[in-house]
């Protein structure tokens, strides 16, 4: 139980390590899959830390996303030419967390004086805003947002792996860079800060800490975090359409949150695998059943948002800490009940 | 959350190995799809049997856009059924797997994928939607899958050198605003004509068409699929004094912009292209106690069969009640069946054994007219099937095209011209090499 960078750092490579390997058990629409969950668990992952940390519930994290997507393509143009084809890829995902990071300093700065649902008004509105926004501003390219070039795998790769599973890779990289910088700073004097923050304002102020400063800080790194998910988004659809960042996927992100456990990193994971895979899971079992054609398009789409829904509901009465929270009390209670079985030889 | 904190998350290897596992275990316990082929055909194309061809789309069939475009893929659907019960193409039925978008890039992306990797179809074939469609073209090419007839009018389906197996279905938008413009100035050369548009490539390039014959029009006024209200929009074309407006406008928005007009007290000749004008849709919206008033002398270009008396249209009407559970029949119901039809009639011309390059090259040679007013004329140059258009006004509640008032024209600065020639008939029941 250290809280050595280090030893987060070995962890995390480690981790992305075993990732890569699993990806070469997977056909290619399913490492497709997995980029779009590791893309999600970016924001996932940040929105998680904000909420549990600092206790800031924000409902505008599709648009940072959709930030981070804009990003990447200001970042693929601004290359054009000037940098290496295949880094270009790099500075589009770095353009896409500082363009995420700066939008959510802008937006962390107006909410730290806001509480509760005040913020997540304040974040609503933006994500509301986005189609406007988008339609005025004539480089944003309207409804249709922009196109970046579609990126092939590298030749050196090329009769190794296939496009999507490329595709996975740079998504799993990105996570893991994203989920190492959460957990270290999680770890450390900013993490106990954050914390401090959240269970009493007035007690963290008196103790030296300033809680507006923290609560921005948050709020910047939860953006940055979300931004490389927009960003690499982007990267495997090859663009970015506002269409895709609407009121939905935001409270669909905050789901994900809910639904893993909030505040763990870990819970997050299942969060972004149940938002992503659940629609495609339900489809394939209701192509199973062999459903008359009307039922069946009547079903298809609806289905999905109708067990999402259920499945919150059902997840919160029972599992109020959500499914990772269900499962260390599960591993609780398997441990408590295990030295009452009469044994002799421990160890 | 307890006010007790929790300990600090200092493992994003369990993180990983969470996402491993999910991926190990939720994915691979479908294992990878075997190619499909396994009739012993001689060569392996994907979604093709001895006994059946399987293609895909992707439509909205959820969300705002579901009303104005789920009865086309249901058409389709009813069209084939149609042609299944014939016996199909060849020997060979179509299996149709219509997915879900949402009329969503982003989920148009995964639902293509899922049809193109998962269920190996052998094409996509009538992929609705410009910002949706434009999320997956490249992939599809990347992929070379073919990609036929786009239910988009926009130009970046007629790209052949860059997308060579994409084909468009719509008569491009282009071209309808230079037919549309075209009848309008010869009938009123008088007119203050205007624009409405949607800011989109469908907007877009319905204006570059129409200023190409009017030169400049007096105001442009646009807006997003996202707008609730064309107020601002009306009363500014109000304003500029417009007597005649071109509308750029999905059939929601006509709707809208007529409504909106006839609330404010304002009267002008309408026109819209043939993605805002069919008049069964757009009383659909309006109401049939006002509807018929607001649309009477409404202006409409269209490409495909139309009349009520039309051996086509008998047909569909007849397809419509037998496999469709007699949907309202509007012109998604045209729509969707002609486009089905022209599938059929391309995979027929791809011969014995289609193949996904057969099926390109079958269409390249142009051997395939679909049904439309002018014949298709598909080329290796040219992937935009109609090079023409007729123009339909509604009058007494019935919409139909004006004699001698059809046209063709480029893409480009050419001309338009009044097309003399037949239209394509009904041959062997509406069953390609019949």
């Amino acid at each position: 139980m250290n809280q050595n960078p280090r030893r987060i750092v070995l962890l995390t490579v480690g981790g992305l390590v075993v990732a890569l390997a699993g990806t070469f058990l997977l056909d290619p629409y399913r490492n497709y899959l997995l980029a779009l969950v590791a893309a999600h668990l970016c924001a996932i992952a940040g929105l998680s830390l904000l909420i549990g940390r600092t206790g800031q519930l924000s409902l505008g994290h599709a648009a940072l996303m959709a930030a981070g997507g804009y990003g990447y393509v200001a970042g693929v143009k601004l290359g054009d030419g000037a940098v290496p084809d295949g880094l270009q890829p790099v500075l589009g995902l770095i353009v896409a967390v500082v363009t995420a990071s700066v939008v959510g300093l802008l937006l962390g700065l107006a909410g730290a004086r806001l509480h509760g649902p005040y913020l997540a008004g304040l974040t609503l509105a933006v994500v509301l805003a986005l189609p406007a926004l988008t339609s005025q501003i004539p480089a944003l390219g309207g409804d249709q947002g922009l196109m970046v070039p579609f990126r092939s795998v590298p030749q050196a790769l090329s009769s190794l792996i296939a496009l999507e599973q490329w595709q996975a890779w740079i998504a799993l990289t990105v996570v893991a860079v994203v989920l190492g910088v959460l957990a270290t700073v999680d770890a450390g004097a900013s993490g106990i800060r954050m914390r401090a923050v959240r269970d009493d304002e007035v007690a963290a102020a008196l103790a030296g800490i300033r809680p507006g400063r923290i609560k921005v800080q948050a709020f910047v790194l939860s953006a940055a975090a979300a931004g490389a998910g927009g960003g690499v988004l982007c990267f495997v659809d090859s663009g970015v359409r506002p269409g895709g960042y609407g009121v939905t996927l935001s409270l669909l992100l905050v789901v994900g949150v809910v639904v893993g456990g909030t505040g763990r990193l870990a819970g997050a994971a299942i969060g972004a695998a149940l938002v992503v895979l659940l629609p495609w899971l339900i489809g394939l079992g209701t192509s199973g059943l062999d459903l008359p054609a009307e039922a069946a398009q009547r079903l298809d789409g609806n289905l999905a948002v109708l067990v999402f829904g259920l499945l919150l509901i059902g997840l919160t009465v029972a599992a109020p800490t959500g499914a990772l929270g269900l499962l260390t009390r599960a591993g609780a209670s398997r441990k408590r009940s295990a030295p009452s079985i009469p044994t002799t030889s421990k160890d | 959350m307890t006010s007790r904190s929790r300990p600090a998350i200092r493992r994003p290897a369990t993180v990983f190995l969470a996402v491993a596992m999910i991926g190990a275990t939720a994915l691979t316990a479908c294992s990878t799809p075997e190619k499909s082929g396994s009739s012993g055909e001689a060569k392996d194309v994907p979604g093709v049997t001895r006994t059946s061809v399987k293609i895909g789309t992707h439509t909205p069939l959820t969300g705002p856009a579901s009303a104005g475009y789920a009865p086309i893929s249901k058409a389709a659907a009813a069209y084939f059924a149609y042609l299944n019960a014939k016996g199909g193409v060849n020997g060979r039925k179509i299996d149709y797997v219509v997915k879900d978008d949402g009329y969503n890039p982003a989920t148009t992306s995964t639902v293509v994928r899922e049809l193109v990797q998962q269920d190996q179809v052998f094409a996509i074939v009538n992929g609705l939607g410009t910002p949706t469609h434009a999320a997956v073209v490249d992939y599809l090419n990347q992929q070379k899958v073919p990609d036929l007839f786009v239910a988009s009018g926009a130009s970046l389906w007629n790209q052949p050198e860059k997308s060579p197996q994409t084909f468009g279905f719509n008569l491009d938008y282009v071209r309808e605003g230079k037919i549309l413009a075209h009848y309008l100035q010869e009938k009123n050369p008088d007119a203050t004509f205007c624009v409405l548009r949607q800011d989109d490539d469908f907007g877009k390039d319905l204006t570059t068409g129409i200023t190409q014959v009017l030169g400049k029009v007096t105001a442009e006024q646009k807006y997003a699929v996202s707008n609730e209200s064309l107020t601002a929009q009306i009363g500014a074309l109000q304003q500029a004094g417009c007597t005649v407006n071109l509308l750029g406008t999905v059939t929601p928005f006509t709707a809208l912009a007529l409504g909106t007009a006839a609330k404010m007290g304002y009267r002008a000749q309408w026109a819209a292209s043939s993605s805002g004008g069919d008049y069964p849709s757009l009383v659909g919206y309006l109401g049939e106690d006002v509807g018929p008033k607001l649309l009477e002398g409404l202006v409409a270009a269209n490409y495909l069969p139309f009349d009520a008396d039309d051996d086509w249209v008998k047909l569909f009407r007849q397809i419509n009640t037998e496999y469709n559970a007699d949907a309202p029949f509007t012109g998604n119901t045209i729509y969707g069946m002609s486009m089905a039809y022209t599938f059929a009639e391309a995979l027929g011309r791809a011969g014995q054994n289609p193949t996904r390059e057969g099926i390109v090259e079958a269409l390249q040679s142009g051997s395939v007219k679909s049904n439309g007013i002018t014949p298709a004329a598909f080329s290796a140059t040219n992937h935009d099937p109609f090079g023409g258009a007729g123009i339909t006004v509604v009058s007494k509640g019935v919409q139909a095209y004006l004699d001698g008032q059809v046209f063709t024209t480029d893409a480009q600065a050419g001309p338009v011209e009044a097309y003399t020639g037949p239209a394509v008939a009904l041959t062997g029941e509406g069953i390609p090499g019949k």
